[in-house]
């Protein structure tokens, strides 16, 4: 597009990683999704864990985990950030080549060894850190390049201002690198092992794993996405950000705030109870700036509702941000202590996790990717907008499947084992509650399954466009 | 508020920084006293570190992404303290690299499954978990009686956790191999083995299969003491004037930062006060 202009403002951008990135960020979430429906399938039927030690739920679940937050999501972000960045800078990507290079492969080569490892039982045992020492320093290098080609090229940037989307994705990739330095601080048990034993052990352990598990959720899934809503929504809307002041007031409250939430995951354990009290009050003062965000992203649409019916991609991102609000709602609300002995433990949680994971972070994805892909590839529009259409409705019915699935199997599994009969004794035995959790095991795949094969209609629908002989 | 702020969003340096500072003080505030306040882990009695074989059940269960399923943390909460057991207590994690408290009870808590089932049940629930529990989804291990144990390098590990922090003496890392095999045997002289680590140790074939240590026999040893070193009989939260007592022996104390030592006698650790 700019490239072929003959404006002299005209900025060359480059879009060579940008294109990358998306083709891995729509392979990789293709991969995830297919592994969440194969662990997800497993719980309904534990014979599909074929009794091999390569195929068992405990390994395969973080390579779930890790595909769909790192790979997936990882890549998304890589894809947006960089594009983000030029557009509203003016600015041409910083940085060699090869750079740019080695940050793409780099991160992948990072994916595909971590994900060897879990099949092959390498793990440091740490949800969503669980990459052993070696796949951890290899990320280093490749995220501090990361960072550098993203800070040179806002340095160069002829706008003045710095765009909002831009802090929050500056925000996320500082955060992330403080995140994953202190909390995979270990030792190798020898060099050619591929184990090793972390700093700390315990109740501490458990609150830095926490501290980086809750912001792993808060700056790679919350404030790298909402950098994402700050440029896409605005742009597909064709209108400005809802209100400049909100966005100020919402950024730095939520990066204060969002560090403090980790002991939620950890209430009535033996964490000290000032630390659990701590996290709960700032779980709930979350509220806040998370639902600031929401309205700044929603409200963009001021005036310009109608194009909701007109345009599915812009249907994704509104959808997405409703969705994070639903979320971050759910959220705070879990987080309070007596809430939380119901539903920690129980496929609450898990219900949460992909209101947010597949409401949130998949559908503004879907739409940040509808938008970029007929752009980095010079075309007019995308193959099919009704495909984008079928997408849509598949995702959500796959997704509203899921977690009401998930609330209901939750709220049973909470309920049914604090109840006591009349003589004052428990009277649920634990598999009694697995048992009827079944059926909503079976709906919950069957979501997966939906949420999937709409996946693969935007791969199909993004594979036509790539090949689309009309130039723009 | 906004003709300031403008200042921060015309530089990418002070936005950085402003931010790496706002992002900090939450973790200093929670993280950093978890290491100085000496409370934070109780002084019990009987806890001690993984034999070598447990040790070697543990990297299995770690390994195999148990805790993906399976808590080990018994709430203070009434129905957990009555399905489970007493409370879990941090002094009981102390010697876990990392922590093993999980997050989801797809199968239930585990924090005191130690001796509630014969080694024979473990087994067969571990081959095949519904040939004893029809309805469970876990999935089958049956490898693990297949698979060695592996104890031959596991002073190597040992040798690391003593680097940070857990008490393994230079006698207990010079005889694990030899303790690992001792603890998985009916017939040899557990004496040694029950002079290093206390009384609590269970020694007897675990897998049913004398003629090796299998990895079996490592998950089962470490899944039979989960939960059962601490005597809580003799655990008691403490009171006002024994917690000031305490404070004030940590005033006195020099090592600030090290958590508590067990004050158990069978321990013959020398990385204690």
């Amino acid at each position: 597009m700019a490239s072929s202009n003959n404006n002299p403002l005209a900025v060359d951008y480059n879009y060579n990683i940008i294109k990358l990135f998306t083709i891995a960020a729509t392979f990789w979430g293709i991969i995830g999704f297919l592994a969440g429906v194969l662990i997800a399938s497993q719980m309904a039927f534990p014979i599909l864990n074929f009794d091999i030690e390569y195929t068992s739920f405990g390994r395969l679940r973080p390579l779930h985990t890790s595909t769909v937050i790192f790979a997936f999501g990882g890549n998304v972000l890589f894809a947006t950030s960089l594009f983000v960045i030029q557009r509203t800078s003016s600015a041409r990507l910083w940085g060699p080549d090869f750079l740019h290079k080695f940050i793409f492969w780099g991160y992948q080569i990072f994916i595909v060894i971590a994900g060897l490892g879990y099949v092959f039982g390498v793990t440091q045992a740490k949800e969503y850190a669980e990459p052993e020492w070696y796949a951890d320093l290899l990320l280093l290098p490749v995220w501090i390049s990361y960072f550098i080609v993203f800070v040179m090229t806002l340095k160069n940037r002829k706008e003045p201002h710095i765009y909002v989307a831009n802090w929050f994705f500056l925000a996320f990739i500082a955060t992330v690198a403080v995140l994953h330095i202190v909390n995979n601080l270990s030792i190798p048990l020898r060099i050619d092992s591929t184990q090793s034993y972390p700093l700390f052990g315990g109740v501490q352990s458990a609150m830095i794993q926490w501290w980086y598990g809750h912001n792993a959720v808060g700056f790679f899934l919350t404030a790298g996405f909402i950098g994402i809503m700050y440029y896409f929504v605005p742009k597909r809307a064709d209108r400005p950000v809802y209100s400049y002041r909100l966005s100020i007031l919402h950024f730095w409250s939520l990066i204060f705030i969002y560090i403090w939430a980790g002991p939620h995951h950890l209430h009535y354990t033996s964490l000290p109870d000032w630390v659990q009290t701590l996290g709960m009050t700032f779980s709930i003062m979350l509220w806040m700036p998370s639902w600031g965000g929401m309205i700044n992203g929603i409200m963009t649409l001021s005036g310009a509702w109608d194009k909701l019916r007109t345009d599915p991609v812009l249907r994704f991102l509104i959808t997405s941000v409703a969705f994070y609000g639903m979320s971050t709602f759910e959220g705070p609300l879990m987080s309070i202590k007596a809430v939380n002995a119901l539903s920690h433990y129980t496929d609450w949680t898990i219900g949460h996790v992909h209101s947010g994971a597949l409401g949130w972070v998949a559908l503004i994805s879907f739409g940040a990717l509808y938008h970029l892909v007929p752009i980095l590839w010079g075309k007019k529009d995308l193959y099919s907008n009704k495909l984008v259409n079928t997408h849509f409705w598949l995702a959500t019915i796959g997704i509203v499947l899921y977690i009401v699935a998930m609330w209901i199997s939750g709220i049973t599994q909470g309920l049914m084992w604090r109840t006591y009969n009349e003589m004052g004794n428990l009277q649920y035995s634990f598999i009694d509650v697995l048992k009827a959790s079944h059926p909503l095991y079976v709906t919950r795949a069957l979501g997966g399954i939906f949420f999937l094969s709409g996946a693969c209609v935007m791969a199909y629908n993004f594979y036509k466009t790539i090949n689309l002989k009309t130039n723009n | 508020m906004l003709k300031h702020h403008d200042k921060i969003e015309r530089n990418s340096i002070i936005l950085l920084i402003l931010t790496v500072v706002v992002i900090s003080i939450g973790g200093l505030v929670e993280i950093t006293p978890l290491f100085r306040i000496e409370t934070t882990i109780e002084k019990v009695e009987g806890m001690r570190p993984y034999t070598p074989l447990e040790l070697a059940g543990a990297k299995i269960y770690k390994r195999e992404g148990c805790y993906g399923c399976h808590s080990q943390q018994v709430r203070v909460l009434r129905d957990e303290v009555e399905r489970y057991g007493h409370y879990s207590i941090a002094s009981e994690s102390m010697y876990d690299y990392p922590f093993q408290w999980g997050s989801k009870r797809t199968g239930p808590d585990l924090a005191r499954i130690g001796g509630k089932y014969s080694d024979e049940w473990h087994t067969r629930h571990l081959v095949n978990p519904r040939s004893v529990v029809p309805e469970s989804i876990m999935p089958g291990y049956k490898f693990l009686l297949e698979k060695d144990a592996q104890i031959s390098k596991i002073a190597d590990d040992m040798e690391v956790l003593k680097k940070i922090g857990v008490p393994y003496s230079e006698d207990m890392i010079q005889n694990a191999v030899s303790d690992a095999v001792i603890q998985a045997s009916n017939d040899r002289d557990g004496e040694v083995l029950l002079k290093r680590y206390g009384k609590k140790v269970t020694i007897r074939d675990f897998d049913g299969n004398p003629q090796k240590v299998s990895e079996m026999d490592a998950l089962v040893a470490y899944l039979q003491v989960l939960g059962t070193l601490v005597d809580f009989a003799k655990f008691e939260p403490l009171t006002i004037k024994e917690f000031n007592e305490l404070q004030q022996n940590i005033k006195n104390s020099q090592s600030s930062h090290q958590p508590i030592e067990p004050s158990n006698s069978n321990l013959n650790n020398n990385n204690g006060k």
